[in-house]
């Protein structure tokens, strides 16, 4: 006894727990699971009682949907990986394979191969949300840059994959776009001999292809979690662009959040099964069922729809190293966005403005993707470049100015107060993805 | 308010060049002539293969097509696969019989001829692309497993094609030696000479063999020989779409009322 009390007094010991047991408010097997392994009540707080927004319009449900979409494609993409074959001379054949003799395979294949078109649909309504709504700006800044992490690997990733099938444009797509980096000044050359593996596009460079295809599919998921995990602390932005207050403001996840993604995602998979089963190749171009031969080029070699505005914006600049510069920086831009735009005010609900800018953004968007497929001459070269200057100025010039300039509306005090004002018929909101 | 205004017609803006565009996609891709349409029987929701017509389209491309083009991904067993000809099993096996393959090695290590299989896919007519530029003046006849969808304008290009060849050449156009002339194909020169006429094949149905139905019955068989499962696929895809369509609307009900907890009608 005394000698305990003798020896505290000398030194002050903290007291450790190097373990967290406890804690559940689960009983039972739960109870058991949830004291070690704290997943049921993280789930229960992250998906159930979760607060969001009330406001929140079908323009929310695409994170959701982007979700199915990943996990589908990593499930068919195993499925295909089982019987496919990373070897130049047996590449397309084994695809073939596929399409004919494995069971139900031509549904994995145009089922992979259509998800990655819709995907791209996905993310493009996504990313428009957040410009439109302002989703970017603070507290948002991290999940927007990581957003745009999560843009640069699917583009690397549907690049890849759209090469191993081994057709024409598989085989001419990743000839045009590796020999990109021989524009890098001094090791350009050195690199591209680097990543082919080889002095040509050839089996070297399928095999490796196959394994950074898998690889940044994964990446992608990583990158993913981060993106959700901080979603759930900073929260959902709103059509308001205003942070909820109290109750008034709020739903619970589930199952208010849980049933309008679903209808959402009900929806969007009708399209999608309606367009693989009665249009499976619209999307994709017939010259990919020509096996890929070095010796003929096509006529023109396209990249898929969904690279289409960012090949416009390569090929309006007359040299080739800064073609690859202005395509990486266009999307790349996006990144400076949250302190390019300054205004106090998200919502372009309120910035009458800024709201047609994103919208003669998006206008553009679409005609550098039609120049995109247009064979890079005359006209089309002249719009194109206008599409690339003005895709440039509405990061470097309008964002600033407009955030300057702009007197944005009158603005509720709060969401639900932001609800009655829309049923008042006092703002306008885009009708279609309302609801 | 002017804002206001301007914003709307803008919106209006935006979706005319969204109908320009996605209407003119299609004539931004390379095709510039009109191909000749026509209402295939595996077109549509609910599109099925003519069966007899895939038959004869199997026998033109087996007495016409075969001697110059390749079909290497296609077996003689897909010949009675459901969706397809579906000649019976026996018929296919005398189908394949009529060809000599080679087979082993053997226990002696020598290579060695059979007849064919239905298990066995069909026979290239030369052995490898060397041999099939040299037998066809430095062309080669390509693979036509999936040419039905190695071509924009897919089966209707192929019809056409066939229908293209006109012995009247247009003044501008100079034709070399063993090129000939086709109005549908891009650049207006083939080198195929033109392969069916009235009465290339004789079909032993009785159908009348004019150059219409001969290239209406291959271009039938091409095209189940790219798409085999087109019809397993148009079956599966309507059914997915009204169960969705079904699932949809259930969804929508149950949302719509999980929602009157907070929107309660006033």
């Amino acid at each position: 006894m005394n000698d305990q009390t003798s020896k505290t007094s000398k030194e002050h010991f903290e007291p450790v727990h190097t373990n967290k047991v406890g804690g559940s408010p689960f009983t039972g097997v739960t109870g058991w699971i949830d004291n070690r392994l704290p997943i049921i009540r993280m789930f229960r707080h992250e998906y159930l009682d979760f607060q969001v927004p009330k406001s929140l319009s079908y323009f929310w449900s695409f994170g959701g949907i982007l979700t199915i979409c990943l996990l589908l494609l990593i499930v068919t993409g195993i499925s295909l990986g089982m019987h496919y074959k990373p070897d130049a001379n047996q590449a397309f054949d084994s695809v073939e394979k596929i399409m004919r003799d494995v069971n139900f395979g031509w549904l994995i294949r145009y089922a992979h191969m259509n998800l990655a078109s819709f995907f791209f649909i996905a993310v493009y309504l996504h990313i428009f949300r957040g410009l439109y709504y302002g989703s970017y700006k603070e507290p948002r800044e991290l999940m927007w840059l990581l957003g745009i992490i999560i843009f640069f690997l699917m583009m690397a990733t549907a690049f890849l994959g759209y090469t191993l099938p081994w057709g024409q444009m598989s085989y001419w797509g990743a000839t045009v776009i590796t020999n990109l980096f021989s524009a890098v000044p001094v090791v350009g050359d050195f690199i591209v001999t680097w990543l082919w593996g080889d002095y040509a596009v050839g089996d070297a460079a399928l095999n490796r292809f196959y394994v950074l295809h898998w690889l940044i599919a994964f990446l992608i998921v990583g990158v993913v979690v981060f993106h959700v995990i901080a979603l759930h602390i900073v929260g959902s932005n709103n059509p308001s662009g205003i942070e909820p207050k109290d109750t008034r403001d709020t739903v619970s996840f589930s199952p208010f959040t849980t049933s309008k993604d679903l209808l959402a995602m009900l929806v969007f998979l009708l399209i999608f099964v309606a367009v693989m089963m009665y249009a499976p190749n619209y999307l994709g171009h017939p010259d990919n069922y020509i096996p890929a031969n070095p010796l003929v080029t096509p006529a023109h070699i396209v990249p898929e729809w969904y690279f289409l505005p960012f090949y416009a914006i390569l090929r309006s600049i007359p040299d080739k190293l800064m073609g690859v510069v202005a395509m990486v920086s266009s999307i790349a831009v996006l990144g400076l966005l949250p302190w390019l735009d300054f205004s106090k005010v998200r919502s372009s609900v309120f910035r009458p403005i800024w709201k047609q800018c994103v919208f003669l953004f998006v206008l553009d968007f679409f005609v550098l993707m039609y120049i995109g497929g247009a064979p890079a001459e005359g006209i089309y070269l002249v719009i194109g470049r206008i599409g690339t200057a003005f895709w440039f100025a509405f990061f470097f010039i309008l964002a600033p100015l407009v955030s300057i300039i702009e007197k944005p509306l009158p603005m509720p005090a709060s969401i639900h107060e932001f609800e009655d004002w829309k049923k008042q018929g006092k703002i306008k909101t885009i009708r279609l993805f309302n609801k | 308010m002017n804002i206001k205004d301007s914003f709307f017609r803008l919106r209006y803006f935006v979706v005319a060049c969204l109908i320009f565009f996605f209407t003119n996609i299609s004539i931004a891709k390379e095709t510039n002539i009109e191909l000749l349409k026509q209402n295939w029987s595996f077109d549509g929701f609910f599109g099925k293969f003519d069966r007899t017509s895939l038959q004869r389209g199997y026998q033109v491309y087996k007495e016409v097509c075969a001697s110059c083009h390749s079909m290497k991904q296609v077996s003689f067993r897909n010949l009675s696969e459901p969706g397809g000809p579906e000649f019976s099993e026996a018929e296919v096996k005398a189908l394949a019989s009529q060809y000599e393959v080679t087979d082993g090695p053997n226990g002696e290590g020598e290579m060695f001829t059979r007849k064919a299989k239905p298990s066995d896919k069909f026979k290239s007519p030369y052995p490898n692309e060397n041999a099939s530029r040299a037998a066809n003046g430095g062309a080669y006849p390509p693979d036509m497993s999936v040419i039905a969808k190695a071509r924009p304008g897919g089966s209707d290009y192929l019809y056409s094609i066939l229908m293209g060849y006109e012995d009247k050449v247009p003044d501008n156009i100079k034709l070399e030696d063993g090129v000939y002339y086709n109005k549908y194909m891009p650049g207006n020169k083939i080198r195929m000479a033109k392969p069916i006429s009235e009465g290339s094949v004789t079909y032993s149905d009785g159908t009348k063999a004019t150059q219409e139905q001969i290239a209406k019955d291959v271009v039938n068989f091409l095209t189940w020989a790219a798409e085999p499962h087109l019809e397993a696929r148009k079956k599966l895809g309507f059914k997915s779409v009204v169960y969705l369509l079904i699932l949809t609307i259930l969804v929508y009900l149950v949302k719509k009322k999980i929602w009157l907890r907070v929107e309660p009608k006033v």
